[in-house]
């Protein structure tokens, strides 16, 4: 890094935002925050842990101990082996959900903004109306189409997200297809397709990067919500939606079932928010 | 006047005001009812709020005996064909007009020409219902109806003024019970007063009533722990110990006519084609390795009662010859490998996504594990796994009925060839038969015995098996006083009193 | 202006009609028979045929469209195949109910997230100005639902100071209907106080940084005065202009906290209306919230031009 900066001629701006990205105290605690959940999450089978499933009618909703350092849950599994796996199943319905929203959102978003006229109106008026329908009611309408199932969720919240992605990449389109180096490479005759990879694409990817991890933040919560309702996660496997959608009913007997879902999701999420927070700083040239 | 006395007077309406406040019974319900018609609704909390606004012919008492309400004695005829009934005197709707005999007959006309009524089935053997004076009918049947006196205890037997079946009967449902309607507010609130013109005044002692939807069970009980709520309707029976280490709040409770059970598609299209559908002896080695009483344990904290059969031990019709079966894991193997599974067997089981059943099938799952049977857990909405049960959509389902007074009720929809909820199709010509005929039969020693026979028939064959019967919990304030938890789930509010 | 104005509000149409489509069309996508799920324990199939007939279900989707499109223009939107009511009054009857709560949660947003977000501007890149985000963030990032149930447990349970749940109409008992709208409004409040600080945060940047602000503070005026009365005025574009989005969104009605916090506003009656498969509900409610969330995103553009002069003259 240090070499960077006694480079005469100007920093590669990639270069420049790495470094304001790593100076960022808060993204840097956001950034450590997300990397020890999937480390988590990665590491569940070969941790040391009770198989999350194993249930012992003799130990319901036992209080944190030393055999189970997070206690037990309504039909005796540990609770802290189910966190461990249920870290998977959150932070996947986290990145897929979001996967899906920009496989979804930036193709369409980017032929709204580059074609215009009619292309975009469609695309647009119904980006508009989707956007108009609250996010939850429409993901909620898509879980209970297409059968709960954590699979499904994912489906639903990242058809639910796209929207956003389109309104963004559209807007970062009209931008870019406006540019000098756009119009010259109309004019030596390179292909749509062409000037679409390798011109427009990489120039709306920067700000997909921000949205996405803060989109990643509320397709956690997002998750969580449709499985208090159902929607989500089956059982018996983990996730930290259905957790609490099981802990509420205990919240007087075992508060501890609630607790740590609960902990479990602000942290990953407050995680990504800040991460996402950072990456924004780091890519808005106005601030230095 | 002197000014003593406004002051006096100002002082007096200060505290009846006041007291009238007070009198009001704040009641949390699990959902919002539906249409408050009751010829239209169909929900469990429907029955509820009609319990305090609308009277019925008929009514059962804890015993689950019928007794009168708006007639005040009935008889059925030796071949079962009519039924005289004798009104109550004196009665009046809650709009003022008496009720009486043609009143009778254009309520129960009306339940079976209403274009959405939901009741025609229920009241469709009568042919006719004939005005001897008005304080005396007779109703005219097409065949002998025995679960029609039960159906009159219920929405069947509910009166309406009839001069309110012009308007929206819905929005401002007019009958002649202890309580008449105030208002109602979608998912907030129904509000109900005290109607002063009621034949047995005497015996009600609060001034309104109020129910109030609040689905979750937490929430509800944080209500009533708030002091927000006076009772609560389905308490959580793990929540049963935070109610009753209170001094400040009570518990009832009453063992419920209603049960949960596994029904299995036995004939309903494709999906019957399994190893589970075509065997009896497999739905037998899944009902062994189910340890009831563990469930009942673990999930409701030992209220609820393991269930061998349709009716529940409170019901007059409760059958002592089939005992819950205990747990066999190895006979349960014997099955599966007599079935030639010896390597194990897979069945999908789809649930409602509510956290209780959600833990009663992990439990099974993890059970049945144990006897070689992989059960593979499908939770389903409500709505969508009612629909995907009625077009076969299944291979096996967790499901309950809340219970009918009648034992008919409770089985002769489920098992009969073309019964309205017989979603697995099972049909066997001697159950149709037998059940038919205990539909017919008046004389309750004859019916035990044809349902017995039924009964031997149908846990052989095990189209469905039952699980445990539900208990009502209700968490009170001790501020109320006089309530009785009944095995029908109705709140009744009869010499209920509520203290400051 | 004018034009740009009467543009956006012609653009609105197609969008609403999408959006009509979009509703209708959940009817034939959702699993499910709204009759079957309705009729509950009364399942004679007779019945339930005489049921579809009565409420149209058996009709083609296009006519059952065209149908309620008709009557929704003319503000009828049906009848609730659960509650025998009319859909229009059920909604009449709960936009109080949203308004208050998206009016409250606003006021704890707007005093959390701005002085939050100035502050944090005015400090940049000290420790008060990350606490003040993560402290923003952490609003955003605690679930609803949870937040929710752990406030009920400990402010109405254990401390006894407020309703656990329920609504009190403001024009029954002010004082009683703000204390029961109180917490789901501050657990929506904080909810969106994160967009809201750092929208003022990076607006107040921008304007620090210019030289009017750069003159005022050189002329010696009190940080006080240079902040309020020449940055933040400035700055106040954007934030209004969010403040209007975020209004609009709430006007959907807060699904989970109304839930939770049993509140019989917009989302509640969504939410129920879809799992018992009450259509009429379900297109009523949803066409009304996106008609809102429309006209508050107008709002924000009007302020936006109103409030930005450079925009005025061009």
């Amino acid at each position: 890094m240090s070499n960077l900066a006694s480079d005469p001629v100007l920093p590669r701006p990639q270069s420049r935002v790495w470094r304001k990205f790593r100076h960022h105290r808060s993204a840097m605690f956001g950034g450590a925050l997300v990397l020890i959940f999937v480390l988590l999450a990665l590491a569940a089978p070969i941790l040391p842990i009770p198989d999350p499933a194993a249930t012992d009618w003799g130990a319901i909703r036992l209080a944190p101990s030393a055999a189970h350092p997070f206690g037990t849950d309504e039909i005796g599994r540990d609770i802290l082996s189910r966190m461990i796996w249920g870290a998977r199943a959150s932070l996947m319905a986290g990145v897929v959900s979001v996967a899906i929203a920009i496989a979804v959102g930036v193709p369409l978003g980017i032929l709204a903004g580059y074609f215009g006229g009619w292309t975009d109106a469609v695309i647009s008026r119904c980006t508009e109306a989707l956007l108009a329908i609250p996010f939850l009611i429409l993901a909620i309408a898509l879980a209970a189409f297409l059968g709960p199932s954590l699979t499904n969720a994912m489906i639903a919240i990242g058809i639910a997200a796209a929207p956003v992605f389109i309104r963004l990449t559209r807007g970062q389109a009209i931008n870019v297809a406006a540019e000098d180096y756009v119009e010259s490479a109309h004019a030596i005759g390179l292909s749509t397709p062409t000037i679409l990879s390798r011109y427009i694409f990489p120039n709306v990817l920067p700000p997909v990067l921000v949205q996405s991890t803060l989109t990643i933040a509320s397709a956690i919560i997002a998750e969580a919500s449709l499985s208090f309702l159902g929607l989500g996660q089956q059982p018996p496997a983990p996730s930290w939606g259905a957790m609490l959608n099981t802990a509420k009913n205990f919240m007087t007997q075992a508060p501890w079932m609630a607790w740590w879902p609960g902990i479990a999701i602000f942290l990953v999420v407050l995680g990504f928010n800040l991460l996402g927070d950072g990456l924004r700083d780091a890519l808005d040239p106005r601030e230095d | 006047m002197t000014l003593r006395r406004i002051l006096l007077l100002a002082a007096l309406m200060g505290t009846t005001a006041m007291a009238a406040e007070a009198q009001t019974l704040r009641i949390g319900l699990e959902s919002d009812p539906d249409a408050l018609d009751p010829d239209k609704s169909r929900t469990f909390v429907g029955r509820i709020v009609f319990t305090a606004l609308c009277d019925k012919l008929l009514d059962v008492t804890p015993e689950l005996e019928l007794t009168g309400q708006l007639a005040t004695d009935w008889t059925v005829s030796e071949d079962g064909l009519t039924i005289d009934m004798t009104l109550r005197e004196g009665v009046t709707f809650h709009d003022g007009t008496p009720f009486d005999g043609e009143a009778v007959k254009a309520n129960i006309e009306r339940s079976q020409t209403l274009e959405d009524s939901v009741r025609k089935s229920e009241v469709s053997s009568i042919t006719s219902v004939e005005v001897v004076d008005p304080t005396h009918i007779k109703l005219h049947l097409s065949a002998p109806d025995a679960p029609l006196l039960a159906q009159l205890a219920d929405r069947s037997g509910m009166m309406l003024s009839p001069a309110s079946f012009e308007g929206d009967v819905a929005a401002n449902p007019v009958c002649s019970g202890p309580f008449k309607f105030k208002s109602r507010v979608a998912q907030d609130r129904i509000e109900l007063e005290k109607y002063d013109g009621y034949w047995n005044a005497e015996a009600i002692k609060l001034d309104g009533v109020s129910y109030l939807p609040i689905p979750d069970s937490t929430v509800r009980l944080a209500n009533l722990q708030s002091g927000d709520l006076d009772l609560i309707n389905r308490l959580a029976a793990t929540d049963v110990p935070a109610v009753e280490d209170n001094p400040n709040f009570a518990f009832a409770k009453a063992t419920g006519l209603g049960y949960q059970g596994i029904t299995f598609n036995t004939q309903n299209g494709a999906m019957a084609d399994n190893p589970f559908g075509k065997e009896a002896k497999l739905r037998e080695a899944l009902s062994l390795a189910i340890d009831r009483e563990a469930i009942n344990q673990v999930v409701f904290a030992g209220l609820n009662a393991a269930a061998s059969q349709s009716v529940s031990s409170v019901s007059p019709y409760f059958d002592p010859a089939f005992p819950v079966p205990a747990r066999d894991v190895e006979k349960a193997k014997a099955l599966l490998a007599e079935a030639g599974l010896e390597g194990g067997a897979t069945l999908e089981m789809q649930f409602p996504n509510r956290p209780e059943n959600q833990q009663v099938v992990q439990m099974i799952q993890a059970m049945a594990a144990e006897a070689g049977i992989t059960i593979k857990l499908t939770a389903k909405e409500f709505a969508s796994m009612l629909s995907d049960q009625a077009a076969g959509n299944f291979q096996s389902s967790q499901v309950g009925w809340s219970g009918r007074i009648d034992p008919d009720g409770n089985i002769y929809g489920f098992v009969t060839t073309d019964g309205g909820f017989n979603d697995g199709k099972y049909s066997n010509p001697e159950v149709d038969r037998l059940l038919a005929e205990a539909r017919a039969t008046s004389d309750e020693a004859k019916r035990k015995e044809l349902y017995h026979q039924a009964n031997v028939i149908l846990m052989t064959d095990l189209p469905l098996f039952y699980l445990y019967n539900e208990a009502w919990l209700y968490g009170l304030s001790n501020k109320v006083q006089g309530f009785t938890a009944m095995s029908d789930g109705m709140i009744r509010l009869e010499n209920v009193t509520l203290t400051e | 202006m004018l034009s740009h104005l009467t543009r956006r509000i012609l653009i609105s149409i197609p969008t609403l009609i999408l959006i009509s489509i979009f509703v209708f069309a959940l009817q034939k996508m959702l699993p499910g028979d709204p009759v079957l799920a309705l009729a509950g324990e009364d399942r004679d199939p007779e019945t339930l045929n005489r049921l579809r007939e009565v409420y149209h279900l058996n009709d083609p989707i296009w006519q059952q469209y065209f149908h309620w499109a008709m009557n929704a223009l003319r503000g009828d939107f049906g009848t609730s195949i659960r509650t025998g009511l009319p859909v229009s009054e059920m909604i009449l009857q709960k936009l109080p109910v949203t308004i208050q709560l998206a009016v409250m949660s606003m006021i704890f947003a707007v005093l959390i997230g701005i002085p939050a977000g100035i502050l944090s501007a005015v400090r940049k890149g000290t420790a008060t100005d990350y606490l003040a985000n993560v402290v923003a963030l952490s609003g955003l990032s605690i679930p609803n639902f949870w937040l929710g149930i752990m406030l009920i447990m400990l402010v109405s349970v254990k401390w006894q100071l407020l309703p656990a749940s329920g609504y009190v109409p403001l024009t029954d008992d002010p004082w009683q209907s703000i204390r029961t709208m109180l917490m789901p409004a501050f657990v929506l409040g904080t909810a969106l106080a994160a967009s809201l600080m750092r929208h003022t945060r990076s607006a107040m940047l921008g304007v620090l940084r210019q030289d009017y602000v750069r003159t005022a503070r050189a002329k010696g005026l009190p940080d006080r005065t240079v902040i309020m009365h020449h940055a933040f005025r400035n700055a106040l574009t954007p934030v209004v202009t969010l403040s209007a989005l975020l209004f609009g969104e709430l006007i959907g009605g807060a699904v989970l906290t109304e839930q939770i916090f049993t509140i019989p506003g917009f989302g509640k009656m969504i939410v129920d209306a879809v799992f018992v498969r009450d259509y009429a509900v379900v297109q009523g409610v949803v066409l009304v919230t996106a008609i809102g969330f429309i006209l508050m995103n107008l709002l924000a553009d009007t302020a936006y031009f109103l409030l930005n002069p450079r925009l005025r003259v061009g």
